[in-house]
This record gives structure tokens, sequence and C-alpha cells, in this order.
């Protein structure tokens, strides 16, 4: 058994050293997965995720198709090895209620109405999780379905906003979501100015709803800068490949 | 998986004439943006449950039962007790519902009022421990649609919370072996606070309260606030495929705050 810590120390810094506003370490890449028309791995602390996005493609079985837009289908999964303790591969009630949550944080920013009787998966597997993983799996979701060329009305982004000791803190980890007293995740559309996601199980003030909702979005603001940029270094990557490659006889 | 649903077809000339109306702040059943159905609640129904309560808005009817029995402690909290909140949709409630294990939406509803009751500290987990560490009370919260007329999440969390006050929990002695045997004695279940969900949702940039299902099949998203006796908020959902504003939220969230008063004031005048 773990002693209880403090979640704050004197000089108000958490557990791992950050400040109350301050991100964990992120890592994102994209177009890693060959079969897939779309990818994205990312790492935000020790959450370690991967996703895929195939489509858009028939709909099947073909009743689910529908006749005015594509229907989105989403699988979040955690890997069994994913945890502390092994977690049963089953999906769990949890899985299934976050799979429909992401589903939802994500279908906004779709144009879906682009193919109808058509549909669009997103397999999100979550290697491994520390806290806040459905929020960097919406953040990895929306790489993925732009690296799948999917039009997007824009990119979202998650971030959870939590309450550790009395005080609000952005991004929670794995022991602050289990000993703080609040947890909510935030998914935001920049370009609409939207959540498209918002959950919260603890307790909050209205004051203290409100500012965690602001640093929320201050938080996403600052991951979505990593999203666009991760995608232009996608691209520039890809211009620099075609550049290289050498132009074969009798195809000039 | 989760998939894009398909919502039931509305005719044209219905749903046309519902967000005409909508816009001049009116509903076609003729109540304003922001008022309920009628609400009824009807405690201990089932004489066989510890608790029960089958509440009404409107045409929606869900009915809760609360089973009390004993079990071993999760192995992080030995001195708790247990708490298994479970929806079913049962296919008399619908003609879209089908017979079958729980699908997504009954997982959320489940998991939505769940996290209402559980959050608040509702029940005094501490006082259901029989033997330390050994045996404790686990409080069943079974919801039961009876029929679906929208806001499900509203009707299941008023009625669970109107079941568990008025649950009795059987008494266990000890015996000098350290054996727990049921007495023929009941106390009231301890419960220190009333939690209300409140659902707003969102039609045509509208913000409607207690929507009927043909308006909920209009709508783009939903978002559900559930408030303490003390007015803080203990959980939040927001569900459906659309999308709000932050002034959305915080208008949201006054709006809900104030009906969940308004609930407690009109049903639980003794947690205010």
């Amino acid at each position: 058994m773990v002693a209880i810590q403090k979640l704050i120390d004197e000089n108000g810094l958490r557990v791992d050293g950050r400040r109350l506003d301050e991100l964990r370490p992120i890592k994102m890449e994209v177009g890693l997965l060959a079969n897939a028309d779309g990818s994205a791995y990312i790492e935000q602390g020790r959450n370690k995720i991967i996703v895929a996005v195939y489509g858009p493609k028939e709909a099947q079985p073909k009743h689910i198709g529908l006749h005015d837009r594509a229907v989105i289908r989403c699988r979040y999964h955690m890997a069994p090895f994913s945890t502390d303790e092994r977690k049963s591969p089953a999906p769990s009630r949890r899985e299934i209620e976050i799979s429909k949550v992401i589903r939802e944080a994500l279908e906004p920013a779709i144009f879906s109405e682009y193919f109808p009787r058509s549909m669009v998966d997103i397999f999100i597997e979550v290697l491994q999780s520390d806290g806040g993983s459905r929020c960097a799996a919406i953040t990895a979701s929306s790489l993925a379905l732009a690296d799948a060329g999917i039009p997007l009305r824009d990119l979202v982004v998650a971030c959870a906003v939590g309450k550790i000791e009395g005080k609000l803190a952005v991004d929670p980890s794995d022991i602050e979501d289990k000993l703080g007293e609040a947890d909510m995740p935030v998914a935001f559309i920049p370009v609409l100015g939207k959540i498209s996601l918002l959950q919260m199980d603890g307790m909050f003030t209205e004051e203290e709803f409100i500012e965690a909702l602001n640093m929320a979005k201050n938080a996403c603001m600052k991951i979505y800068e990593l999203q666009k940029q991760t995608l232009k270094q996608r691209y520039l990557q890809i211009e620099k490949e075609i550049q290289e490659t050498p132009v074969q006889k009798g195809e000039e | 998986m989760s998939i894009t649903p398909q919502v039931e077809p509305l005719a044209k000339i219905k749903s046309r004439r519902m967000i005409k109306l909508l816009a001049s702040g009116k509903r076609l059943d003729g109540r304003g943006l922001l008022d309920y159905r009628k609400i009824q609640i009807e405690n201990g129904v089932i004489e066989k449950a510890e608790g029960s309560a089958l509440v009404s808005l409107g045409a929606t009817k869900v009915l809760v039962g609360v089973k009390i029995e004993t079990g071993s402690p999760y192995p992080d909290l030995p001195n708790q007790g247990a708490l298994t909140v479970n929806a079913e949709f049962v296919p008399l409630a619908h003609k879209y519902f089908e017979p079958g294990p729980p699908d997504e939406n009954s997982i959320e509803l489940a998991r939505v009022v769940d996290r209402g009751i559980r959050e608040s500290e509702t029940i005094d987990m501490e006082k259901l421990v029989i033997v330390p560490g050994r045996l404790v009370y686990v409080v069943f919260v079974d919801i039961y649609i009876l029929n679906h007329d929208g806001n499900l999440i509203d009707a299941a969390g008023i009625a669970a919370i109107s079941a568990l006050l008025n649950s009795k929990l059987p008494v266990y002695r000890v015996d000098e072996n350290g054996e727990a045997k049921k007495a023929d004695e009941y106390n009231p279940l301890p419960i220190q606070d009333c939690p209300i969900p409140v659902t707003l949702t969102k039609i045509n940039d509208r913000i409607v309260l207690d929507p009927s299902l043909d308006e909920e099949n209009i709508a783009s998203a939903k978002l559900t606030m559930t408030f303490t006796k003390d007015g803080k908020i203990c959980a939040i959902q927001k569900s459906g495929i659309g999308a709000f504003t932050f002034q959305e939220i915080i208008e949201a969230q006054k709006i809900a705050r104030e009906k969940a008063n308004e609930i407690r004031k009109n049903f639980f005048k003794e947690w205010i």
C-alpha cells in the first residue's frame, strides 16, 4: 500500500513537479500505421495511445447507413497491460460510455454530410493509461481523421481540469485523478468556439466550475498548437519524400 | 463500438412547426421553454424492494427499485459499503427498445445517475459496514424505464433519490463467532444529500428544459448537470452529436441550478 502523499508541496508544485496550470509533456505523431487511411499516436504523461481511422467507406452492414450523412463508428479500448492490474480485454461499461462520448465529441467537427451512406471507423487503443486518457484519445483521433484526409471543420482538442487539495489543476495524472476531489474533461473545437465534450465527477462550486472551464480552454489552445505543428511536420515530410524520389524513365 | 444512431423519422410538418414555435419561445404542448411537464412521484410501490419510487414526467415513466444485500467490500475500500446502479431499457417502454444486454444509452444513463449519487456522497458508505473488512451492505439501484417519452436521465435521477430516501436497511447482528445474522428489524438508509439532475437540451440554438421524445429527436445536444443540496455541481454529462458554446454552458448552468432547487422545493422540502 502506498502511503497517501501530499499532492501539492509547499512551493505549490505537484507530485511530478508541475505548476497547477502546466501540462504533462506531450508527444504526437501522425501517419505511423501503414494499413490505416489515417493514424496518430500520442504520449501525454504516461499515456500511450494509438488511433487508426478507416474510411470513408461503404456502410457495412448496409442497414446502418444514413441517407444524408456518414455514420461514425468509434471504439475506445484499453489494452490488458495498460493498467496496474490486468484489465480484461472485454469492453467494460466505462469503455462503452467513453466510446460514445468520444464519438459525440468528434462528430460536430466532421463534414459527415459529404459522405451519405458511408461510414468512418475510429479505433482507439490505449496501450498505457495515465489520467486523462479520453482527452488524449480525442486529441489523437482528430489528428488521425485529418491524416485520413477526412474533411474537418477544425481539429478537436481535449484536456481535463481536476481539483486537488482544493485547488484547480490542469491535466491531472493518474494519482491526482484518484486522490483528487474532482475531474472535468473538456473537448474544444477552436474554430467553432464550441465545447463538444463536457463531463464531470466530483464537487465544484459555481465559481470553480467557470474557472475550470476557462483553464481547460487555455490548456486546449496550447495542445491545439502542438497538433497543428505535428500535422505540418507530416506534410513537410511527405513533400520531401516526393522530391527525393528519383523520377523513373518513361514516367516523364 | 459506438455508432451514430438512427433517429426516429419525424413528419417534416411536425418538426417545422416545433422549430417555428421554439423561435417564439413556445412549444407544441403549450409549455414555455423552461417548464417541466407534470411531475408525479409515488413512493414505495414495490413492497418486496427495500426502497422504490415511480416517477412520471408527462408520459415518461421510470420505476426505481432499491435492493440491499450483503457482500465483501472492495479490497481498496475495506470500511465502506458498495453501490451499484444499473438501468434497463425494457422493450415494453418503446418500440425501438430491444431485449438484450444494456446498450450504450442505458449504460450512460446508469453511469450519470451513479455519478450524481456517488460524488455527492448521498449514501453514508461508512455506516454500511457490518464486519469491517469482511462484510458490508451492497446497495443495488435498478432503474427500469416503463415508458419512454424523453428526458430519461432527469426522471431516473429523481426516481433514484426518491427510492433511496424511502429505503430501509435490514439490521444484521454479529454473534460471538463473528457470524452475521439478519434480524427482523430495519433502520432507515443513512442519506446525507439530495442530488437532483437537470438536463437542458439544445434545439436550433434554443435551450429547452424537459424535452419530449419528439423534441429530443430534433435536438443537437443535451447537457445534464446534477446539483447537491448546497448548490454544488457533482456530475456533468454532455451527450448528443452537437456542441455548446461557453456562453450557452454558463447560462445552462444557471438555469439548471434554479430548476434543481425548484424540484427540491416541490418534492424534497426537507432538503433545502
